[in-house]
C-alpha cells in the first residue's frame, strides 16, 4: 500500500506539472494583462515598465520556472486585478463551490437512483418511457438555459427563491457555510438543481442499465423462484450489486462538478472558484488562472486516487489484485 | 393591559425605525477590482469607490467641475497651482483631513508602481504651505489638472503609515496590501463589510462634510455578471438598481410596472480607424496601401448605411454622429455632427476613381466584449462594405486577445471607442489616439494615422491655460481629422440603467457613473 500511495503521489505531481506547463503555453495566447490593468491615459513607457515589473517581458521558460519555483514554496503571487493573495482568493471561494457540489451530488444520488430503479423494473410502462425521454433532455439542455428557466419560474414569477448569491453565510474558521442559515439553504436550491440535472440523468441511466443487467442474472431468478418479495429482490439484492459503478462515477464526477461548476456559478452569481476563474480569464489575471488550474488538477488527481483506494477497499478481489500487483511490480 | 400597550408601542417604534433605514441594493455587472482606488486603471472601480473616497474636486451631475475637498484654487504661476483645503473634514476613522494627507496621497498615486500614475501625467511635485494650503507643481503649463484631480482620491496619511500602505500595491512583488481590503476615506459612505463577488456593504457617513442630497442609509453592492440573472433580480425586486441594464432586455424591463429604465447616450464615441502604414496587413493589394488614399476612405464612409446600423445592430438606441467626440466634450461643435450621406453608387465610383473598381481585401479587427453590440455593428458594416465591392475579412475575438494585435498594428480596419474619460476633454483623444507617436503622446496611435497639423495643434492646446483659446485649437484639430476622413465616425453608444420602485430618482450623467449620493429613495 505505501508503494501504491507513493506512486500515486508521484503521478499527481507529474500531472500538476504538466497542467502548469500547458497552462503557461496557453497564457501566451489569452492576451496582455497590462493593456487591461492600466487605463487609457497611461503612456507607452508606463506600459513597458509595468510589463517588466510583472516579469511578462521574460521568455516562456523563465516565466514557467519562476512560477514553479514560487509555487513549490506555496507562493502563487497576488492577483493582477484584485491585488489579493491568490491562495487566499481561492481558499475563500472553495467552500462555496464545495457546498454547491455536495448538494448537487446528494441530489443526483437521491433522485437518480430511485428513478433508475423504477425505469429498470417498469421499463415498458409509460412513465418510465417518459422519464427516459426526459433524461435525454436533461443531458442535452445546457445548464445556463436550465438555470435561467429556473430563475424565471421560481424567482421572478413565483418569488419563492433568490435568483443569485449565497444568502447569509456563517464563518467557521476559514470555512464559510450556507448550511446554517435559512437564506443560505434557500439559496442553494436553484443552483443545486441546475448543477445536478446532468448528474441525475447520468446516475439514472447508469442505474437503469446496471439493473437491467443484474435482473437477468441467475441469482435474481433464483431469488424470485424462492418467492422472495419483489421489493426485497429489487432493492436488497439487485440494487446493491449495481452500486459499485455508481460510486465510481459519482466520485469521479465530483471533480468534474468542482472544475466545471463555473457555468452554474456564473448564472447564479455563486461566489465560488468557477466565478473567480471566469473573471480571471476576462482580465487575463495570470496568477489566478495558473493557481486555479493547479488546484483543479490537484482535486482531480486526489479524487481519482481516493476512488481507486475506495474501490480496493470495497471490492476484496480488487484489493488482493492491487496489493499483489503492486508487490509484484516492485 | 397597559403593559401590552407599551409593548406594542415599543414594537411599533422599532418597526418604524427599521422601515426608515433605507437600503439600496445595487446589482452591478461586475465586481470592483479592489477597495484601493490606486489599484487597477478602471473607470467603474473608481466610480464605485467615489462613494467612499473623494478628490480635491469633483464633477457635478452635469459634468461640471466643482470644489470637493479643496474649497478654492488659483494658479500662482503657469506651472504652480495653489489649493485651499476644506476645513473640518474628517476621515471615516475620525482623523482630520489636512495638507499632509493630500501630499501623501499624491506621492502614492504618482509612485512608479502605481497603475494610476498615468491619470496625473503632468504632476511634478507638491508642497505644504500650511495645514490647509497645498501647492502642486506641474511639468509645464497644463490646462487639465483639475480634470485629472477629479479622479485622484485622498487617503489619510496616518492610516496609510499605520498600516504600511503608503506605497501602492505592486503586483510584481506579489505581496497583498492593506488598502486592498480596507478603506478609510472622507466620502458620503463608509465601507461596513466586503465579501468579494458576493456583497460589499456601504453605510451612510453621518459626519460627511457636505449636505447630503441623498436619503440612503445603506448600500448593498452585489456584482451579478450574468445579464439575464441581473434582469431577473430586478424584476423580482431582489435588487433596486443596476447601472448596466442589458439593451436586449429594455423592452421587457420597461413593460414591468415596478421597473423604471433610464436610457441615454454615453460619452464614448465609436469610430472605425485605419491602418495607414505603407502596406496593408492582409490584402490582395501588396505593393501599396489603398487606405492612404482619401477617396478610398471616403468610399468606405459613404458605403455605410448608418440608419440601418442604428436600427438593426443598435436596436435604435445609439446616437448617429459625424463627430469623433460626444457633444458634452469640450472641443465639440455642432457642425462636426453632420455625416457624409449613405451613397453606395458614389462609394463605388470613388473606389473606381482611386483605381480599385473591383475593390480589395483587408483585415477588419473587432472585439466581442468591448463596445455595445460590437459584433452586430461590425458584421453589419462588413456586409455593407462587401456590397460596395470591398472584401473585408472580419476577425472577431475577446478584447483581451484583440488588444495585443491592435497594439502591434496587425489590422487594416478596427472598431474603436473612446470616451475621453477621466478628463472629459477632447485633449484626451487628441494626445492619446490622434497624435503621432512621441515620448508622451500617441499611445493608441496603432495605425500610424494622424496629421502634422493635428500634432502641432495638440501640442499647443496642451500648454494653453486659457480655455477660450485652447478649445478652438482642439476643434480645429478635430475638424482636420474629419475633413481628411482619418476615421469613420459611427455613433455614441447607448447606456441604460434601471431601478426598482424603491428608488425615487437618481442623476444619470453621460459619463455612465452612478452617483448614489445624488439618489433618493421612496
Amino acid at each position: 500500500m505505501p508503494a501504491f500511495l507513493f506512486k500515486r503521489l508521484l503521478n499527481a505531481a507529474g500531472v500538476m506539472l504538466a497542467v502548469a506547463f500547458l497552462a503557461f503555453l496557453i497564457f501566451r495566447f489569452v492576451g496582455d494583462p497590462v493593456e487591461l490593468m492600466l487605463n487609457e491615459q497611461a503612456s507607452q513607457a508606463q506600459r513597458d515598465e509595468l510589463r517588466a515589473r510583472l516579469g511578462l517581458d521574460k521568455g516562456f521558460a523563465l516565466q514557467f520556472a519562476t512560477f514553479v519555483g514560487n509555487a513549490l514554496h506555496g507562493d502563487f503571487g497576488i492577483s493582477f486585478r484584485n491585488q489579493q493573495d491568490v491562495f487566499t482568493l481561492i481558499a475563500e471561494r472553495f467552500p462555496a463551490t464545495f457546498e454547491l457540489v455536495l448538494v448537487a451530488t446528494v441530489l443526483s444520488l437521491a433522485v437518480g437512483i430511485p428513478l433508475g430503479v423504477y425505469t429498470a423494473i417498469r421499463r415498458d410502462s409509460l412513465p418510465a418511457k417518459a422519464l427516459q425521454f426526459l433524461s435525454v433532455l436533461g443531458v442535452s439542455l445546457p445548464s445556463f438555459a436550465v438555470g435561467i428557466l429556473l430563475i424565471l419560474l421560481f424567482s421572478v414569477t413565483l418569488q419563492w427563491l433568490p435568483a443569485f448569491g449565497r444568502g447569509e453565510v456563517v464563518q467557521i474558521g476559514w470555512w464559510s457555510t450556507g448550511f446554517l442559515t435559512p437564506s443560505g439553504r434557500r439559496a442553494l436550491i436553484l443552483p443545486g438543481i441546475t448543477l445536478s440535472l446532468f448528474q441525475i440523468t447520468l446516475v439514472m441511466r447508469l442505474v437503469r442499465a446496471e439493473m437491467l443487467e443484474t435482473m437477468r442474472t441467475d441469482f435474481i431468478r433464483f431469488a424470485r423462484a424462492r418467492g422472495l418479495k419483489l421489493r426485497a429482490i429489487h432493492f436488497r439484492h439487485a440494487l446493491r450489486n449495481c452500486l459499485m459503478p455508481v460510486i465510481t462515477v459519482t466520485g469521479l464526477q465530483i471533480g468534474n462538478l468542482i472544475a466545471f461548476a463555473l457555468v452554474t456559478e456564473t448564472v447564479f452569481q455563486w461566489p465560488g472558484m468557477g466565478l473567480l476563474f471566469v473573471q480571471a480569464v476576462t482580465f487575463v489575471d495570470i496568477p489566478v488562472m495558473a493557481a486555479y488550474l493547479i488546484v483543479a488538477s490537484f482535486i482531480f488527481v486526489s479524487l481519482n486516487t481516493l476512488v481507486d483506494l475506495a474501490y480496493a477497499f470495497v471490492d476484496p478481489r480488487l484489493r488482493d489484485d492491487a496489493i499483489s500487483g503492486a508487490a509484484n511490480a516492485h | 393591559m397597559k403593559k401590552h400597550w407599551l409593548l406594542a408601542a415599543v414594537a411599533a417604534f422599532a418597526l418604524s425605525g427599521a422601515v426608515e433605514a433605507k437600503t439600496l441594493k445595487w446589482g452591478a455587472a461586475r465586481e470592483i477590482a479592489s477597495l484601493d482606488p490606486y489599484s487597477f486603471g478602471e473607470t467603474f472601480t473608481l466610480a464605485v469607490l467615489n462613494h467612499v473616497y473623494e478628490g480635491l474636486v469633483r464633477y457635478t451631475g452635469d459634468l461640471k467641475i466643482e470644489p470637493a475637498l479643496a474649497e478654492s484654487w488659483e494658479t500662482v504661476s503657469p506651472t504652480v497651482w495653489r489649493f485651499k483645503l476644506r476645513q473640518g473634514v474628517k476621515f471615516h476613522n475620525g482623523n482630520p483631513f489636512t495638507a499632509d494627507d493630500v501630499i501623501a496621497s499624491l506621492a502614492r498615486v504618482t509612485h512608479e508602481s502605481s497603475p494610476l500614475k498615468g491619470n496625473l501625467p503632468a504632476y511634478k511635485s507638491s508642497k505644504k504651505i500650511d495645514d490647509y494650503t497645498v501647492e502642486i507643481e506641474v511639468n509645464g503649463p497644463y490646462p487639465l489638472l483639475l480634470n485629472d484631480l477629479t479622479n485622484i482620491y485622498i487617503f489619510d496619511k496616518e492610516w496609510m503609515e499605520a498600516n504600511n500602505a503608503s506605497l501602492p500595491t505592486d503586483a510584481g512583488k506579489g505581496v497583498e496590501g492593506y488598502a486592498t481590503n480596507n478603506a478609510n476615506g472622507t466620502g458620503p459612505f463608509k465601507v461596513e463589510s466586503r465579501r468579494a463577488d458576493s456583497k460589499t456593504v456601504f453605510v451612510k457617513n453621518e459626519s460627511w462634510w457636505d449636505k447630503p442630497q441623498h436619503n440612503i442609509d445603506r448600500i448593498e453592492f452585489t456584482p451579478i455578471t450574468s445579464a439575464s440573472t441581473r434582469v431577473a433580480a430586478l424584476l423580482s425586486g431582489e435588487i433596486d438598481f443596476t447601472n448596466v441594464a442589458p439593451l436586449q432586455d429594455l423592452p421587457r424591463l420597461s413593460a414591468s410596472p415596478d421597473v423604471k429604465v433610464l436610457q441615454t447616450n454615453e460619452l464614448r464615441t465609436v469610430i472605425f480607424a485605419f491602418n495607414l502604414k505603407d502596406a496593408l496587413v492582409e490584402s490582395d493589394v501588396k505593393d501599396k496601401n489603398p487606405l492612404k488614399d482619401k477617396r478610398v476612405r471616403e468610399a468606405l464612409y459613404r458605403a455605410i448605411d448608418i440608419d440601418a446600423v442604428q436600427k438593426r445592430a443598435m436596436r435604435g438606441l445609439s446616437r448617429n454622429t459625424g463627430a469623433i467626440v460626444a457633444p458634452a466634450i469640450p472641443g465639440y461643435v455642432p457642425k462636426m455632427d453632420e455625416r457624409l450621406p449613405f451613397d453606395l453608387n458614389g462609394a463605388k465610383k470613388l473606389l473606381a476613381d482611386a483605381g480599385y473598381p473591383n475593390g480589395f481585401s483587408f483585415l477588419m479587427n473587432c472585439n466581442t466584449d468591448s463596445l455595445v453590440n460590437e459584433e452586430e455593428f461590425c458584421q453589419a458594416v462588413a456586409s455593407m462594405w462587401s456590397r460596395a465591392g470591398l472584401k473585408p475579412n472580419l476577425n472577431m475575438a475577446p478584447r483581451s486577445q484583440q488588444t495585443p494585435k491592435r497594439v502591434k498594428g496587425e489590422f487594416d480596419v478596427i472598431s474603436f471607442g473612446w470616451a475621453n474619460e477621466p478628463m472629459i476633454d477632447a485633449y484626451s483623444i487628441l494626445v492619446q489616439v490622434m497624435r503621432s507617436k512621441s515620448g508622451t503622446g500617441g499611445v493608441f496611435n496603432w495605425g500610424n494615422w494622424g496629421d502634422p497639423r493635428i500634432d502641432a495643434l495638440t501640442d499647443k492646446a496642451g500648454v494653453e491655460l486659457d480655455n477660450a483659446k485652447r478649445i478652438p485649437m482642439m476643434t480645429e484639430a478635430l475638424m482636420i481629422a474629419k475633413n481628411e476622413h482619418l476615421f469613420i465616425p459611427m455613433h455614441q453608444q447607448p447606456m441604460a440603467w434601471a431601478m426598482g420602485k424603491a428608488v425615487e430618482a437618481t442623476v444619470q450623467a453621460s459619463d455612465n457613473k452612478p452617483r448614489l449620493w445624488l439618489t433618493r429613495m421612496k
